[in-house]
């Protein structure tokens, strides 16, 4: 191919490299957002403009004397919409995205298509209607300009942005717009559009959510009204009160609780007709055993005007215990997140070559086997099929994990969600969607966060054994006081089931874990699953994937021997190139001049060839450049371990430099690897990438041989994790598709910084920041959040062992008791806030936004 | 205190009011997102449209079409 006119391209999701050589007229290769890290030029260059829309540093190549800097052309197009829009003020906005907009050539063609439309399109009289997930929203001022930018164009009636979820709704008139130019627009700005596919169960869990907040809320006004009457009945008690007037006060509070009993307190009954029905005990029971008695204690009392009446407890039981499992809800919630949105990022669109040559843009879902598709560079390839035509290296890397490029000819398979890297390749259609091995990858992923549900019901089987003992002593009470004082029995029946209201118990574990979560989230370290921490609090197996994880998960020149003056050479053409070997380059000499090259070539597999300053230079494979040196060399030099992939350099037909390149290990990695292991975790390497290369890290890290596996597909991967037995939990931590089965089928799964969102979605906790540091105070943080659960249940436990005794023995009544149950959890809630478990760093903040 | 008898329905319908709102307002999802619109009360839109300093710029293919 022709290597000027390289297409804008991205890499494997958020870490590839942003190639961008678009549509800028100087012959320009863009360095990444991750070249902010590399030393700027030195000297007198050091003060580089900084890219008027993104804010990062213009690359020399793209810089123009006259001109505006921008640090790349989707940048500078996304600047020209914004202030064609007339919003010029976002770039006086506080906290803006710092991240180039990675120029793209899509067209959304296929949002338009009718397959496409009838999944996820509604209509609303004459407007229509869709949600979509957009990529790359970091910050507010991304809410202020995706709710005001489509705006402008004809027909776009209303956008609205849920920036937590990353989801936004358009509706617009289909009559005078199409959704694939506001899609196409919202690209420009550079967030990148999918249909979202989770919309039936999301629409199912919101309702669940506004139910359970005006559950919440109603509980609340009444149990604070009739906490108003009581009070005025205690004081009555003391002060001396007006019979009329205290009769007056118990209806008042009878008229309030019924309602509280009808609405929201219905939830109890229900799930304990539920439990009953299906012959389990539950939390639920005795709950409604309590509300029911207290209740109807206080309808006959009220009726008969004798007796204390305890209905202000009964309002505050029902809104405590609702309060309780709404927070243990939200902390599971995001656990159970997942599955919607793997589908929302697998390819969704692909270009199919008609009869007559013309290519058309579909939805994935209309792709069929026998169709043949056309897979330009930096393409992911939608479908499974066998390469019919072109000649061309894919990076299976989010399959596999595999680092190095496959080199795919004519009639080999290509899997779907590969990239293609080499040139143009036409692949003829075997497999789709969930036929396809990336739709079985997803499959699998999914059920493994379903399998996880269970888990969280043995809670509820231990809250059973504490039911059925609650309700046996409660009957053993009144039993026992009916024999020697009948109107005192039921008042410490009921005083037993209040005082041992399992309230504090239920509050123990979600109060701590919320809170921990909430810790962890400000130190850059994002927990979805409550019962994560718990598992990770013993140590246990830890599986690593190799290839972004334990390393950086991008090909770095690691070793260079050769002369100072061949490297602008070698820059010179592979500047060029967007071979992850040419960004290697690059990136290893940001500062060189580079002289301009003519002539250029590439070779498949093989390696580039041109003319630099009248010299001929040609960089690539061994074999490759071997066979143009001049027939007087032999050079017989390997040297180098074959962990590295080796690149020669040959200049004039000589042998001038020799380089190699390999994916560097993480700087942090055996410093904190070397600290999980001394709290007793068992370590090991599972990777899909070459047993040679898995050898070498793990020599790094300090892993015996044994301990570490490659070449392992996901399948294997995913094996591995069943076989995994022993004691405590099995923890595994990756960042690709690959590993996203095992993440999900993990009894934890671990999604680190920069990794694929396939697998950040699945996972229960997620690094936001680089490096595996946070890996160490993780676990320190759940064996802290651990020892904080145990103290609240050990708290609330002697709390109701001694409640019990005290209303066994009749010396609470149930009126005391209503007033102790509140106080049992106001200690745990407490407890839980003063307690250290996450250490919160100064300036490390992360924004709470979706994961890139 | 015979007042309570007229003070304390009132007070209770006033209640009854806020609830009515409450379970309302979270039914039609005004509780849904908590986080956007606080987000997005912060940038006021009454401030002057300021144009940074820069070349005049091309128009750009999909991009909006020029106000009038």
């Amino acid at each position: 191919m022709s290597v000027t006119e390289a297409p804008a391209r991205r890499g494997k999701a958020p870490r590839g490299p942003a190639w961008a050589a678009g549509p800028l007229p100087a012959p320009a290769a863009t360095p990444t957002p991750g070249a902010r890290q590399e030393t700027p030029e030195a000297g007198a260059a050091n003060r580089e403009p900084l890219c008027l829309h993104c804010g990062l540093p213009v690359p020399a190549a793209a810089r123009a004397e006259d001109e505006t800097p921008f640090c790349c052309s989707g940048c500078a197009t996304a600047y020209a919409v914004i202030l064609e829009c007339g919003l010029g003020r976002y770039y006086r906005l506080a906290e803006r995205r710092g991240a180039a907009v990675v120029p793209q050539g899509r067209s959304y063609e296929e949002f338009d298509h009718p397959a496409f439309h009838g999944l996820y399109v509604h209509h609303r009289g004459e407007l229509a209607e869709t949600e979509l997930y957009l990529e790359g929203i970091h910050c507010s001022s991304c809410v202020w300009l995706i709710e005001r930018a489509p705006l402008s164009l004809p027909g776009v009636a209303g956008i609205e942005l849920d920036w937590t979820r990353g989801r936004v709704r358009i509706a617009w008139d289909d009559a005078q717009t199409r959704l694939s130019r506001i899609a196409g627009f919202l690209g420009l700005l550079g967030y990148r559009a999918h249909p979202f596919r989770g919309g039936k169960a999301d629409a199912r869990r919101r309702a669940e959510d506004r139910a359970m907040i005006a559950r919440i809320g109603v509980a609340a006004a009444i149990a604070v009204n009739v906490m108003l009457a009581a009070f005025a009945l205690y004081c009555g008690w003391f002060g001396g009160m007006e019979p009329v007037y205290r009769e007056y006060f118990r209806w008042v509070s009878l008229l309030l609780v019924t309602p509280a009993l009808l609405f929201p307190g219905q939830v109890f009954f229900r799930g304990a007709w539920a439990a009953l029905r299906t012959r389990t005990l539950h939390m639920d029971l005795p709950i409604a055993i309590a509300l029911a008695a207290g209740y109807a204690r206080g309808v006959v009392n009220t009726i008969t005007g004798r007796g204390p009446i305890y209905l202000d407890g009964v309002a505050m039981l029902i809104f405590l215990l609702l309060l309780g499992r709404a927070l243990q809800l939200r902390a599971q919630r995001a656990a159970t997140d997942s599955a919607e949105l793997l589908y929302s990022l697998s390819p969704s669109t692909a270009r199919v070559v008609e009869p007559e040559d013309r290519v058309r843009e579909r939805p994935a879902e209309a792709l069929l086997p026998g169709m043949v598709l056309e897979v330009r560079v930096g393409d992911t390839v939608a479908a499974d099929g066998v390469a019919a035509r072109g000649e061309s290296e894919v990076d299976t890397s989010l399959l596999t994990g595999e680092t190095r490029l496959r080199a795919v000819g004519p009639g080999d398979p290509v899997f779907a969600g590969s990239v293609n890297r080499g040139s143009t390749l036409y692949v003829r259609v075997e497999q789709t969607g969930e036929a396809s091995r990336l739709g079985r990858i997803l499959a699998q992923v999914e059920a493994g966060a379903r399998r996880r549900a269970p888990l969280v019901r043995v809670a509820d089987r231990m809250a059973g054994a504490f039911v059925a003992v609650v309700l046996m002593l409660a009957a053993v009470t009144a039993w026992w006081w009916l024999g020697r004082d009948p109107s005192a029995a039921l008042d410490r029946a009921i005083a037993l089931l209040i005082v041992t209201c399992p309230c504090a118990l239920a509050l123990a574990t979600p109060l701590a874990v919320t809170v921990a979560i909430g810790r962890a989230a400000r130190a850059g370290i994002l927990v979805k699953g409550g019962d994560a921490l718990e598992r990770l609090a013993r140590p246990g197996r830890l599986i690593l994937d190799k290839t972004g994880t334990v390393t950086e998960g991008r090909v770095s020149l690691a070793a260079w021997c050769g002369s100072e003056q061949v490297k602008p050479l070698v820059l010179a053409l592979e500047r060029h190139s967007g071979h992850p070997i040419a960004h290697g380059f690059t990136e290893a000499w940001p500062a060189l001049a580079v002289p301009p090259a003519g002539d250029l070539a590439y070779t498949m597999g093989g390696g580039l060839e041109g003319r630099v300053a009248g010299q001929r230079v040609v960089v690539g494979s061994p074999a490759f450049v071997k066979a143009r040196l001049a027939a007087t060399e032999d050079p017989a030099v390997e040297g180098r371990p074959g962990a590295l992939t080796p690149v020669w350099v040959a200049v004039d037909g000589r042998l001038e430099a020799r380089a190699w390149f390999g994916d560097p290990v993480r700087a942090d990695a055996a410093a904190a690897l070397g600290a999980l292991a001394r709290r007793g975790w068992q370590l090991s390497l599972l990777s899909g990438d070459d047993p040679a290369v898995v050898r070498d890290v793990a020599r790094r890290i300090r892993l015996p041989d044994r301990r570490c596996r490659g070449a392992a597909s996901p399948e294997d991967k995913l094996r591995a994790i069943e076989a995994a037995r022993g004691p405590g939990a099995t923890v595994m931590v990756g960042d690709g598709v690959n590993d996203a089965a095992a993440i999900a089928r993990a009894d934890v799964g671990i999604g680190v910084s920069g990794g694929a969102e396939a697998c950040l979605a699945v996972a229960d906790v997620f690094l936001a920041r680089p490096g595996l540091t946070p890996l160490v105070e993780l676990v320190t943080g759940a064996e802290r959040t651990l020892r904080v659960i145990r103290r609240n249940i050990a708290w609330s436990l002697v709390y109701n062992l001694a409640g019990a005794a005290l209303a066994m023995t009749g010396v609470i009544n149930p009126l005391i008791a209503a007033v102790l149950m509140p106080a049992s959890s106001l200690t745990v809630v407490l407890a839980s806030w003063s307690a250290r478990t996450f250490e919160t760093r100064a300036g490390s903040g992360t924004t709470l936004g979706p994961p890139r | 205190m015979s007042v309570l008898f007229v003070v304390v329905p009132a007070a209770l319908l006033l209640v009854l009011v806020a609830v009515i709102a409450f379970v309302w307002a979270s039914r039609s999802g005004q509780f849904d997102d908590l986080t956007t619109p606080a987000v997005r009360s912060l940038h006021d839109d009454s401030e002057p449209e300021v144009r940074p300093p820069g070349k005049r710029h091309r128009r750009v293919p999909g991009g909006p079409p020029r106000a009038p």
